[in-house]
């Protein structure tokens, strides 16, 4: 096999771990659910882009983000300020004070357009900035974290301070921003209408290939020699820095990388639900997507995708089925999850799964090539940081 | 026995039977067939409707009172047979205090379950997140929170004031009966309180010739008022004006207490205590405050009595009930009226059919919908008393809904 496909598809297990999520995201569910549940589904891989990113910076790297909802809150912002821009446009707002503006902005007796919002008339624009800004964000965060050497809970909770300050930012700023209401009633793109079911579709496969393409791009970082290097930071850092690596720029580049898959997450989102709001920045959502790459293994970019499913699945279904009890069965499944299987679902397919499956073909479980890529946890690796986070 | 002589008339009658079992069956089919056009969960007997509230999460406190009044007045209708001969199933979502949930739960309540109509929201933030999945899917929502206004849709019943009912009447009476000039504005840092004093400034200063003396606005949560309450005593406003929200509330006022700020020596008017709030504050740290809005749970007339007893019969003889806990009961009875005005549940020809819709049963009294989907209701003023219930002091007469209201935006 051609070694560069094969760095991204993680060898035969991998190729074959990825056919089998493509299937089921890309063909059984769009077959199986109705465009309610589809689109619900939709949401929650929207969710699976953050638990990629933490996998590569935290599974990996060892850098655990208390923050990510800052990303996604910020690629979801940038999204929805071009769609609500597109929204406003001085017919449909012709009953305010100032039409053409936002309507949150007329409520908070603003009269023109702040400098801040103009540029995202721009497709392209909102586009890069969608990238750009929360990579910007990691970039400077990152520098002024790692340079400096802060690390492990510090850093974690450096995080978290940050998604409070930009929460409060967000509510305290409500013209500019449409403060805890969050910005609502997006409609449509370059005149496309986002809210029917087929354009629900669309995006449904949009998001879908562009996280297939991040999950890629975390493989092939992973099996490169970067990849080597995060782990062996993240187990002796000392002794890579020794080396004479710059262990610095390695953890900026992964935090920057998780940053800009949790902004596309977001992104995806605003597209998809129709609105953002600030109750996906703050820190009880940010530790809700940690939560997803635990509960998939923190160890394997197709396990936090299961997790983020999973857990967003149950919280619905609970949810719909016991309005009243959901929350203690929520918890009760993290609990069991943390306690039961520390390497969440991947760890238990790897443990179980694999060889029930070996006896089942009547074949030995070990693979027959090393695979270049551990998509789980290798034992001489096992997480420092458990000890370290709760 | 089979004779053929005794076969046929059998037969007739099988015939017969099976004919009229037929006609019945059409004409029931008939009579399903025009109170649902529109494919809701409707059936011969029963017609499916939602609830929509955070039972989890921070506003459950304040949601839950709702949810009560909701359940109480569906039982109470099931109970006088109905609407259009059919009992009334509910399906509970919990919106869990969070914005997007609302906004998945309400699709799913409308496209999954096919609700006729569904009664649920509470702070502005949930209802603007719901509302485009309601026009989209077209739904039909009964809102009962007291809220800013500017807006309008013909998806939404607001059973509760806009801003200028509840404010403009209230700063009318303390500006007459306390000869008010100067006011402080304070309120949590959203849109409601925003808009509200935004109106409540035009007012001071256009109509009633007075002025503001100070406007400020503090995050959601925000405990420390000591700083606030100094600016107070140094400015000494005829009146404070508030709409503080949620737990903010109890350090307020026990701030005031105990900074020295009492009825005695102040006037304070509210937008935003209610019983409920009062019970977390305790009406010994209010004793004295007025608060203006359009129900008081003291309120003394018949329909009021009878609707105390049933909702302590059912929830127990310390509950209270506070303004929003009988707007959100207003809305199972006013989406009856309609559906029979409309003689069907299709949302379009129910909320065609709402504007006009009387209720002389509401525990606040009369009121009547707006060609705008708000009410025209009364305001009151209610004076704190130390057991955490209101004195009412004063009663408006109807007030249209204005929620574009000119000359304040």
């Amino acid at each position: 096999m051609n070694p560069t496909l094969d760095k991204f598809l993680g060898g035969k297990q991998g190729a074959i771990g990825l056919a089998v999520l493509a299937t089921l995201i890309l063909v059984v569910f769009p077959l199986a659910l109705d465009a309610f549940r589809l689109n619900m589904v939709g949401k929650y891989l929207t969710y699976a882009f953050v638990a990629v990113g933490l996998v590569l910076c935290w599974g990996y790297g060892g850098i655990l983000s208390l923050g990510q909802g800052v990303f996604f809150g910020l690629g979801g912002y940038c999204m929805a300020m071009f769609l609500k821009l597109e929204a406003s446009d001085p017919e449909s707002t012709k009953i305010q004070s100032t039409p053409g503006i936002p309507d949150f902005m007329d409520w908070n007796q603003i009269t023109e357009l702040p400098m801040l919002w103009q540029p995202f008339h721009s497709f392209g624009f909102t586009l890069l900035a969608v990238i750009a800004v929360p990579v910007i964000l990691a970039l400077v965060i990152g520098v002024a974290m790692f340079k400096r050497r802060v690390g492990d809970v510090y850093f974690s909770i450096v995080t978290q301070a940050i998604a409070l300050i930009l929460t409060v930012l967000i509510i305290g700023q409500q013209g500019l921003t449409g403060g805890v209401n969050g910005i609502t009633d997006l409609k449509t793109l370059m005149g496309w209408d986002i809210r029917d079911d087929s354009s629900k579709m669309i995006l449904y496969f949009i998001n879908a290939f562009l996280l297939f393409g991040c999950i890629l791009i975390g493989r092939f970082i992973l099996a490169s020699k970067l990849g080597r290097l995060l782990m062996a930071m993240r187990d002796k850092e000392e002794r890579v820095r020794f080396s004479g690596y710059d262990v610095a720029s390695f953890k900026i580049f992964v935090f920057c990388v998780a940053a800009a898959f949790s902004a596309i997450g977001g992104a995806m989102f605003a597209l998809q639900v129709g609105f953002m709001s600030p109750s996906f920045v703050g820190i009880v959502p940010s530790i809700e997507m940690v939560i997803f790459a635990a509960v998939g293994g923190r160890m394997s970019l197709l396990g936090a995708v299961y997790g983020a499913l999973l857990v967003n699945y149950g919280k619905t279904y609970f949810s719909e089925t016991f309005p009243e009890l959901w929350l203690y069965l929520m918890g009760g499944l993290f609990i069991a999850v943390v306690m039961y299987f520390p390497n969440g679902l991947a760890g238990l397919w790897e443990s179980h799964g694999r060889k029930w499956l070996g006896k089942l073909a009547r074949k030995p479980a070990a693979p027959a090539t090393p695979a270049p890529v551990a998509e789980a946890p290798v034992a001489s690796s096992q997480p420092r940081e458990l000890e370290t986070t709760p | 026995m089979d004779s053929p002589t005794r076969f046929l008339p059998r037969r007739l009658a099988l015939g017969a039977a099976a004919l009229s079992l037929l006609a019945a069956s059409v004409f029931s089919q008939m009579a399903l067939a025009d109170v649902n056009t529109t494919g809701l969960a409707v059936t011969d007997t029963e017609v499916t409707v939602g609830q929509l509230h955070s039972a989890t999460g921070t506003m459950a406190i304040s949601e839950t009172g709702s949810i009560q009044a909701e359940r109480l007045a569906i039982e109470q209708i099931n109970a006088s047979g109905g609407i259009l001969g059919r009992q009334i199933k509910i399906i509970q979502e919990d919106g869990a205090s969070d914005w997007p949930t609302f906004a998945e739960k309400a699709k799913k309540l409308l496209v999954g379950d096919k609700v006729a109509a569904v009664f649920g929201c509470w702070t502005s933030a949930s209802r603007k997140a719901v509302l485009p999945v309601f026009e989209k899917e077209n739904g039909l929502l009964y809102y009962p929170t007291f809220y800013e206004g500017l807006e309008q849709s013909k998806n939404v019943i607001y059973t509760g004031q806009e801003a200028t009912q509840q404010i403009l009447a209230g700063l009318d009476w303390i500006a007459k009966e306390k000869g008010a000039k100067t006011f402080y504005l304070i309120g949590s840092d959203y849109i409601w309180p925003r808009t509200s004093m935004k109106i409540a400034r035009k007012h001071i200063e256009n109509v009633l010739g007075g002025k503001v003396v100070g406007e400020e606005y503090y995050p959601l949560g925000n405990t420390q008022f000591g700083s606030l309450i100094n600016k107070v005593k140094l400015k000494k406003p005829d009146v404070v004006f508030t709409a503080v929200v949620g737990g903010s509330n109890v350090a307020f006022y026990k701030q005031m207490k105990a900074a020295g700020v009492t009825s005695a020596k102040q006037n304070l008017l509210t937008l935003s205590v209610t019983e409920d709030e009062l019970l977390g504050i305790g009406g010994e740290n209010m004793d004295g405050f007025y608060a203006s809005m359009k129900y008081f749970q003291s309120l003394d007339n018949p329909n009021n009595k009878a609707f105390v007893e049933a909702f302590k019969a059912k929830f127990g003889k310390d509950s209270v009930i506070g303004d929003v806990t009988q707007a959100a009961y207003l809305g199972p009875w006013l989406w009856k009226a309609a559906v029979e005005k409309a003689g069907s549940f299709d949302v379009d020809k129910v909320a065609a059919a709402s504007p006009g819709i009387e209720l002389t049963t509401a525990p606040e009294g009369y009121v009547k919908v707006h060609d705008n989907h708000h009410l025209w209701s009364k305001t009151r003023i209610g004076q704190v008393q130390k057991d955490g219930q209101f004195k009412v002091v004063f009663e408006s007469g109807l007030i249209e809904p204005n929620p574009f209201p000119k000359g304040y935006q």
